[in-house]
């Protein structure tokens, strides 16, 4: 469906992707996870064809890129970070306008519209007008509007930054039901819970490196002790000197907070129900763990 | 910096980008028409009757009648130059339209050539109702006239290219500033738009001979009179070469732009 091998992208002598290897299966929904600047929207625009690698090859849908990116994007579907609607249009208008741009007639999307509406949950706001349709609905008209060539593969750049809740919730559905129809999805988030919930598998990706690649429970399971215990508040410190050493688990101290992770957390549990004035969490160790653990703590602006 | 020197690659896909221009028009049409027209007209009908009640006959003909050719070429220019830098921009950066097309099965270069061509369409249109003013006030009865509307297609292209070098640089829309004083003015200026070119010192006049305008006024003008321009092959010739070369500089600055 998409396969990147060995790709490269340097910028001014830095380089932004450093060698990236990416096999897509078909019908699976794939993430591309990193921190800002990783290189998650550089390697898109590869994929796209956008602009060119320095090294290495890419195919989409079976054909070479960039060279023969249009045919590519042809059967390929993009919903792209910033919303991009064209606001001079009513919402029935840009599906119309955009299948164009697929060279298909206007009876033909026209057959597509209520569908693509309904499937975003817009039937009653064909006519309305973009400036008056909330985030949540925009991004969902961004989905559709990449579904008007009915396309196998989708590239979805951080789908659902920026949403509420409800909105999100809504999005990762229509996502799934694509999935269940048999699409290929590739997302770029910096959500974990996201990913967790809608990746088959993922990447993450760090300085242009994909840095671990695999299921989110082969993820966890392979980097990362399975309980974690987040330490915080008043007595921290003396509880730690007096018992870290005798507990089998492996701290990391981020800023006031403690994680301890560990294969048991019933004999810290005990230990810690003593322990008075400092306040803990207890919860499964899960993809952000895994995440910061390999990519670090530091805040990357 | 690598820069894309290629020759435009274009497909059928361009003329989609062209209807959705189009289609966008055709909805603000009245305000559209009316911010194209209103200057031009009131220029031509406010110096040609004003100024023109002063002046003696200009190349034989009442004054208007000697504006009004200036003033066809001057509203092809303007509407060809704000289409091309403060909605092409809008489109290119603020609204983010050509990245979703490009998204679509279509390459930047179609994207480009369509702008291009969709800015030399509205000028066009800008042309015609200025044309059909002068018809309408009986400044001229030619049939050449009818020549005029190739004409403002091939100025349109011209100057929707030199202004899309301007996009493709622009940073914001203050930008656009630099080019309006520093070009349009002094081309309105230096063109014969408003009086004969020989009136000015000899080196305003060379200034004024190279620039775009002068050569598009120089065949307007005659045309107007009912008369064959002289020498229309060098003119068209200089109007076709700021399209080509602009053109391609504002391809391969928006490439630079956008495909690295």
């Amino acid at each position: 469906m998409l396969s990147l091998q060995g790709v490269r992208k340097s910028y001014g002598g830095r380089e932004v992707v450093a060698g990236i290897d990416l096999d897509l299966r078909p019908g699976e929904c794939y993430g591309l996870l990193g921190p800002n600047g990783a290189g998650k929207t550089t390697t898109l625009r590869l994929a796209l064809g956008l602009i060119a690698p320095d090294a290495g090859a890419i195919h989409v849908l079976g054909e070479p890129v960039p060279a023969r990116a249009i045919a590519a994007r042809r059967r390929l579907g993009v919903v792209p970070q910033a919303d991009s609607l064209d606001p001079d249009f009513t919402v029935a208008e840009n599906l119309l306008v955009y299948g164009r741009y697929f060279g298909l007639r206007d009876s033909a999307v026209h057959a597509r519209i209520p569908g693509l509406l309904a499937f975003a949950g817009l039937e009653t706001r064909g006519a309305a007008r973009i400036a008056s349709l909330s985030g949540g609905m925009k991004r969902r008209l961004s989905l559709a509007r990449a579904l008007v060539n009915d396309p196998e593969l989708l590239f979805l750049d951080e789908p659902t930054t920026g949403l509420d809740p409800q909105a999100r919730h809504l999005i990762w559905d229509r996502l799934k039901r694509l999935v269940g129809r048999g699409r290929t999805i590739l997302l770029t988030t910096h959500f974990m819970d996201e990913a967790e919930r809608l990746c088959d598998r993922l990447a993450i990706l760090d300085n242009g490196r994909i840095i671990a690649q695999g299921t989110p429970e082969q993820l966890v399971a392979e980097h990362i002790e399975p309980h974690v215990l987040e330490l915080f508040g008043e007595g921290v410190g003396q509880w730690l000197d007096a018992h870290a050493a005798r507990l089998p688990a492996r701290f990391e101290k981020v800023g006031e907070t403690t994680f301890c992770y560990l294969r048991d957390p019933l004999p810290a549990l005990a230990e810690l129900r003593q322990a008075g004035a400092m306040r803990y969490l207890q919860r499964p160790a899960n993809l952000e763990d895994v995440f910061l653990k390999l990519t670090g703590h530091d805040l990357r602006d | 910096m690598r820069l894309d020197l290629t020759p435009p690659r274009l497909t059928p896909s361009c003329f989609q980008v062209w209807r959705r221009n189009l289609l966008v028009w055709r909805k603000l049409m009245v305000p559209s028409l009316l911010g194209n027209l209103a200057d031009p007209t009131f220029y031509m009908l406010g110096l040609g009757f004003g100024i023109g009640a002063l002046m003696p006959a200009i190349d034989g003909v009442p004054y208007i009648t000697f504006l009004a050719a200036g003033t066809i070429c001057y509203a092809t220019m303007n509407s060809a130059t704000f289409e091309a830098l403060y909605s092409a921009f809008s489109r290119m950066h603020v609204q983010r339209t050509w990245d979703s097309i490009m998204n679509a099965p279509v390459g930047l270069d179609d994207i480009v050539f369509a702008e291009t061509m969709w800015a030399a369409s509205k000028s066009v249109l800008s042309g015609i109702a200025i044309l059909l003013l002068i018809w309408l006030l009986g400044l001229s009865h030619s049939p050449l006239t009818l020549w005029l509307i190739p004409l403002m297609l091939l100025m349109g292209v011209a100057f929707a290219s030199m202004a899309m070098v301007m996009t493709a640089l622009a940073g914001s829309y203050d930008f656009f500033m630099y080019y309006f004083s520093l070009l349009v003015t002094p081309m309105v200026l230096l063109s014969g738009v408003f009086y004969p070119i020989s009136a000015l010192p000899p080196l305003l006049q060379q200034v004024g001979a190279a620039l775009p305008l002068s050569h598009a006024i120089d065949l307007a003008r005659p045309l107007v009179y009912g008369r064959v321009p002289e020498d229309a092959l060098l003119h068209l010739g200089v109007l076709a070469l700021y399209a080509i070369v602009g053109f391609m500089l504002a391809l391969i600055l928006v490439r630079r732009r956008l495909l690295e």
